[in-house]
């Protein structure tokens, strides 16, 4: 019975991190698969979000900047916005020029974040990180606490699904993917490239610092290394590549799925001697990589294509086959 | 000001001769291949590696065995491109972007299973610099590693103005729908395009590693400096790029020199920030860089 209630809490967690992810995943596709715009640091952007959310959220500490604590709905929306202008000041300088431009920028301004986060150690206490951060719900039995945040996790990547579902479908999804496909001839239709372009990646961002405040709260620890950046930033792409760019079913079930093989094989190679054990964890890296570029080369649509809305038709009489 | 000299103009120029020999591969297959190689820091920390083993192999001088590994290198750059790369020659190039990202994970992880992640020396022992009129130290290392990189440009110098193969890559460069009409074989300037780019990438490495130590993050670290050289310099202008190189490598080490009073007028922890401050200056203001080059 413990052990049916050890692995209950493993896949609580497991669903939980999946949940993040899916987040995550769900900003990379409005960026890279509705867009087409290249974002290397999605790894700073979460970082954004995690470390906005605990410094508002946290007792008095005299190691880091904090004391406010802010209910989390504020917290949430501060590390959202502060993302999202953060992202706003990249497009601006990166999103007239080629995709290769906006992908260097962004490892840039995730490097960058790094050095802050380590430097400034009055605000972040430095490479020690932030810890004791609430966590909602925490004051539950459990597994109710688990649950519930698994919950609100799960509610957060439905609600996310919908509204981006509505936004493809919409006049403004059609934009972005005539941006993607044509740039050239969507600019000579009237739109302003620029600004639809802005759009996509200041959302984006704003999503991925969403996800960032989450893991900060589910974690109750942030650091400048809680998650190696490039390994994170990787992970989330290959989720959206392999679950299916442009398709946000496949960027949820490709967070989900990736999660638990990469999950999974932690488990797996900890077992290991630990000389050993070290030196296996390289090999995940490079599988997932070598997934990556497998899913490129051979299916580059992913597990689940991108399914263009189709128009609605209108009956005209002179088009009608009656009328012809 | 001597110490001025001895301590950040001369390790500036070191610092910015490694990020120059970097960038010359970058800048080449960005306008050649026409994308942004994020896998190129990675070569270089392959090349490091490389080097290491034979040196510990023959126990002779890393300056010595760097042809080889950079063959090696070189090798193993070529298959990189034809396993991972071309298929990807008719598709949009952030595909190859997108598969240049995945091999700097998969190359760094290659790296860190085979010789682990424990620093490494390069070189042992520590040399005593050289004195020249009484106060300017120069260390036989730094002396050593300008001049290599000197003979190293103007070996890319004469390729790219005197051969044929160097004269393609630049009609390459220029146009490549035109270069293919007047029958330039362009596998054949892809090819020639990595060979440099290997090489000197191995080149850097290795003075990077004998100038500080060995560890497998330092391939990464030198990817957003030689990006900015890249583009300070402009895209396709391979002496723009050593420019380019030259200019972030000083100002990174002079922007902790004491300006003003006795403090560091920018914490050295942000040292790294700069040659990212200066690209996104150059890109607001001046994408085309310093010398004209590309904006794509």
């Amino acid at each position: 019975m413990d052990q049916f209630y050890g692995i209950f809490l493993y896949v609580i967690s497991l669903l939980t991190m999946g949940g993040i992810y899916a987040i995550l995943a769900l900003g990379l596709n409005i960026q890279w698969g509705f867009t087409g715009l290249f974002n290397a640091g999605i790894a700073g952007f979460f970082a954004i979000g995690a470390y906005v959310s605990a410094i508002l959220t946290t007792a008095p500490s005299v190691r880091h900047l904090g004391g406010y604590e802010l209910p989390y709905i504020v917290s949430f929306v501060v590390a959202m916005i502060v993302s999202g202008i953060i992202a706003w000041g990249v497009g601006k300088v990166c999103l007239k020029l080629r995709a290769d431009y906006l992908a260097i920028a962004t490892i840039g301004i995730a490097e960058i974040f790094r050095l802050i986060l380590k430097n400034e150690t009055w605000a972040t206490n430095g490479p020690r990180g932030v810890s004791m951060i609430p966590k909602p719900f925490e004051s539950l039995p459990e597994p109710w606490n688990q649950l519930a945040f698994l919950g609100l996790i799960l509610a957060t990547v439905v609600a996310i699904y919908f509204l981006l579902e509505t936004a493809r479908r919409s006049p403004w999804g059609r934009v972005m993917t005539a941006i993607r496909e044509n740039e050239k001839s969507a600019m000579a239709a009237g739109k302003d490239i620029e600004k639809f372009r802005m759009e996509a990646f200041v959302v984006g961002c704003m999503l991925m610092a969403l996800a960032g405040a989450f893991i900060a709260h589910y974690l109750k620890f942030i650091g400048p290394n809680a998650t190696d950046p490039m390994t994170s930033t990787f992970l989330v792409w290959v989720m959206l590549v392999v679950g299916g760019s442009a398709n946000n079913k496949g960027a949820i079930l490709g967070a989900f799925l990736m999660w638990t093989i990469w999950s999974a094989s932690e488990i797996l190679t900890s077992r290991l001697p630990d000389e050993l054990a070290i030196r296996t964890a390289y090999i995940r890296i490079f599988l997932i990589g070598l997934a990556l570029q497998i899913f490129l080369q051979r299916y580059p649509k992913g597990i689940f294509p991108e399914v263009r809305p189709k128009p609605e038709r209108r009956v005209n009489p002179a088009e009608s086959p009656a009328g012809r | 000001m001597i110490e001025f000299l001895n301590f950040y103009l001369i390790p500036g120029l070191v610092l910015g001769s490694i990020y120059a020999l970097g960038a010359i591969g970058i800048t080449l297959t960005f306008s050649i291949l026409r994308f942004a190689n994020f896998a190129h820091g990675e070569t270089m920390l392959l090349g490091v590696y490389i080097t290491w083993s034979l040196v510990q192999f023959s126990g002779l001088h890393p300056l010595i065995v760097l042809p080889v590994a950079a063959m090696l290198t070189v090798l193993a750059v070529l298959f990189i491109d034809r396993a991972f790369y071309k298929p990807f020659r008719a598709s949009p190039t952030i595909m190859v972007v997108i598969a240049s990202f995945g091999m700097m994970l998969m190359i760094r992880s290659v790296v860190q299973f085979i010789w682990g992640v424990q620093l490494k020396g390069m070189t042992q022992g520590i040399q005593r610099p050289m004195v020249f009129f009484d106060s300017l130290r120069i260390s036989p290392k730094h002396v050593m590693i300008i001049s290599a990189t000197i003979v190293l440009m103007l070996a890319v110098h004469y390729l790219l103005s005197r051969t044929k193969i160097g004269k393609a890559m630049r009609a390459m460069s220029d146009s490549p729908e035109l270069a293919k009409l007047t029958g330039i074989d362009t596998e054949k300037v892809v090819r020639m395009t990595w060979i440099v780019g290997g090489a000197l990438a191995t080149a850097a490495g290795v003075f990077l590693a004998i100038d500080t130590h060995i560890d497998t993050n330092m391939g990464f670290k030198m990817l957003l400096p030689m990006f900015a050289a890249a583009i300070l310099g402009g895209i396709g202008r391979p002496f723009g790029a050593v420019a380019g190189g030259l200019i972030i490598g000083v100002v990174e080490e002079i922007s902790s020199y004491p300006w003003i009073g006795t403090e560091p007028l920018l914490n050295p922890g942000y040292k790294a920030g700069v040659a990212f401050a200066i690209m996104i200056a150059m890109l607001l203001w001046r994408p085309s860089g310093l010398f004209k080059g590309k904006v794509f």
